[in-house]
């Protein structure tokens, strides 16, 4: 008799992994009866009942590590061993494989010649990542924190102060081996040094974010890009965090992976409701908070802060095409995927029904805007305008595209100096005195980004203000970055 | 069965280092004015400057182009070399 090893393999003789499920496997019985008449050794190893097949002494894999660990992807696999190593493997049902195999003839009289497998338990979606975190080595450099049998793992989060004040998902290594999957990014690699700290960030320290943030692996090229975004010097992303103003990430996703991971530009499209929308934003801020270590009330010392700290990301409306999107008026190719951040805030809305000509609609949009920061402060800040469906019907039907928009809101968004000095209008803030015979526009040239994202119904749009950083215009500007597979 | 996760974060200690006691006396000293670009820093500075040239003790200025950005190294170690004592205009 040949050896066996404490797991149940014969080191000469065969190896047959099954599942009773499998109509195959069923099929094959008569075959493992032959084989068991043999002088071979034979071990039958069974994926979900332990009974399956009836008359055997089979070995119950139904926690699937044989089945891990012989990286079985078809039911029945037959194996042969010699001398404790493999050297031959068939799956499925094939007569003539089996006979060359095993060394007997006739097997499976009766049979058809040939019937296709049924997939391999351990290879049904989301479990390999079980198996791997279980059975085999992760390759995670991440600290491994073990928690007690009747510890809470939401709870477990809280207490470590890794949470923005909601609950995380658990970043076990089943999860983050599957966010990980969704990236070719290798996970040791270093996607740049997050602010406060600048701690050393690598792709595994992002997935582990973006599982805790409740991503898809999908989205992983999407939370990348915008984690690099982040980090580009202009983008100052330590300044945006520790100001005392109300501002954070904006983020602004085009192209066609927004389709792909089902981002929304539609309906709500800033609001509550959509996975991806919500959960990219927070993978940002729990990176920023967990591994740069900016946390408010320590670095973070924003007076009043805003809801959008925790998530402001959304997809632009890109159905129209002569729309010319955010993404490609600001230099990345057309029907490229690319993430655009900015450094803002809101919604302040801008709520008018009655304009019906382009001109008429431009004028009131650039009042509503003129508020952004303060009434009396200009060339302070940038901005965005979120331009609604129904409003952007108005200008199109005007024949006007963005650049005539954004040149047209500028404009309008000019104001005399006189109005706007401090003390002007019985109100001391204002602009410096030495403004008070010019025209001072709102905001620089490149200062306005106008998206169209919203529903189909309503003649609104939405303002986002912008953060007085951007007021050095050399030093502080939003980031626009291709998004990388 | 007791669940295992990853740290999420930098897996960082931080160390806490006694601050450097101030010096006894300016004489002799060269103290920097670091103006770091908000509104106003530079009246503050203005005013401590007179202050210090009362009484006849050495100051330099500097000054960062964005209160949005730290400090850049060359600026730190400008600071260092040239400077003994420094005052940043934090706030406006």
């Amino acid at each position: 008799m040949d050896a066996q090893s404490a797991n149940g393999l014969p080191a000469d003789g065969f190896v047959v992994f099954a599942k009773e499920e499998c109509h195959t496997c069923q099929l094959v019985t008569p075959v493992l009866r032959a084989l068991s008449r043999s002088d071979q050794k034979l071990a039958i190893y069974t994926q979900d009942d332990p009974a399956f097949p009836a008359g055997f002494a089979v070995i119950d894999d139904t926690a699937l590590e044989q089945s891990f660990h012989h990286d079985i992807e078809t039911v029945p696999t037959l194996i042969r061993f010699s001398a404790g190593r493999e050297v031959a493997r068939t799956v499925g049902w094939d007569r003539a494989e089996w006979e060359r195999i095993t060394g007997l003839q006739g097997l499976g009289e009766g049979l058809p010649g040939f019937q296709p497998g049924c997939g391999s338990r351990s290879r049904e979606p989301g479990v390999h990542e079980h198996l791997v975190a279980r059975f085999g080595n992760p390759g995670l450099g991440a600290r491994k924190i073990t928690l007690g049998d009747f510890d809470d793992e939401a709870e477990a989060c809280f207490d470590r102060g890794w949470t923005d004040g909601l609950p995380v998902v658990a970043p076990t290594d089943a999860r983050i081996l599957r966010m990980l999957g969704g990236t070719t990014r290798k996970p040791d690699e270093i996607v740049g040094l997050i602010p406060p700290n600048l701690a050393p960030c690598t792709v595994e320290k992002v997935a582990i974010n973006a599982v805790m943030a409740g991503c898809k692996p999908e989205y992983m090229p999407v939370v990348l890009a915008v984690v690099e975004a982040a980090l580009d010097p202009v983008f100052t992303m330590h300044g945006l965090l520790c100001t005392t103003c109300f501002s954070g990430p904006v983020i602004v996703v085009n192209g066609p992976i927004t389709r792909a991971i089902g981002m929304n530009w539609g309906i709500n499209a800033l609001g509550q409701g959509n996975r991806a929308n919500l959960t990219i934003g927070r993978a940002l801020q729990l990176v920023i908070r967990n591994v740069g270590g900016g946390r408010p009330g320590e670095i973070d010392r924003s007076t009043i802060g805003s809801p959008g700290k925790i998530s402001c990301c959304f997809a632009e409306d890109e159905t129209d095409p002569a729309w010319q999107p955010l993404s490609v008026a600001r230099g990345i190719a057309p029907g490229k995927n690319a993430v655009t951040l900015f450094q803002g805030y809101g919604l302040q809305a801008c709520m008018d029904q009655r304009s019906r000509t382009a001109e008429e609609l431009s004028r009131s949009l650039a009042l509503s805007l003129s508020a952004v920061m303060h009434p009396k402060l200009y060339s302070a800040t940038a901005a965005m305008l979120v331009l609604s469906p129904e409003h952007y019907a108005i200008f199109r039907s005007a024949g006007w595209d963005r650049a005539r928009i954004e040149d047209s809101l500028l404009a309008d968004s000019t104001r005399s100096g006189k109005d706007l000095v401090a003390g002007a209008q019985g109100i001391a803030e204002g602009m410096p005195a030495k403004f008070a015979d010019t025209m001072v526009p709102k905001f620089w040239r490149g200062g306005l980004l106008v998206v169209r994202a919203g529903g189909p119904a309503g003649l609104f749009s939405g303002i986002l203000a912008g953060w007085p950083g951007t007021g050095i215009r050399d030093q502080t500007q939003p980031v626009t970055k291709e998004i990388q597979a | 069965m007791s669940l295992s996760m990853r740290d999420p974060t930098a897996e960082t200690g931080s160390q806490r280092r006694p601050r450097t006691p101030p010096p006894a006396s300016l004489e002799g000293a060269t103290v920097a004015l670091l103006d770091i670009g908000k509104l106003r820093g530079s009246e503050y500075i203005d005013r401590l400057q007179a202050r210090l040239d009362e009484r006849g003790i050495a100051s330099r200025r500097y000054r960062k182009p964005t209160p949005s950005r730290v400090a850049s190294t060359a600026l730190l170690q400008q600071i260092a070399a040239e400077a003994q004592v420094a005052v940043v205009a934090l706030a406006d």
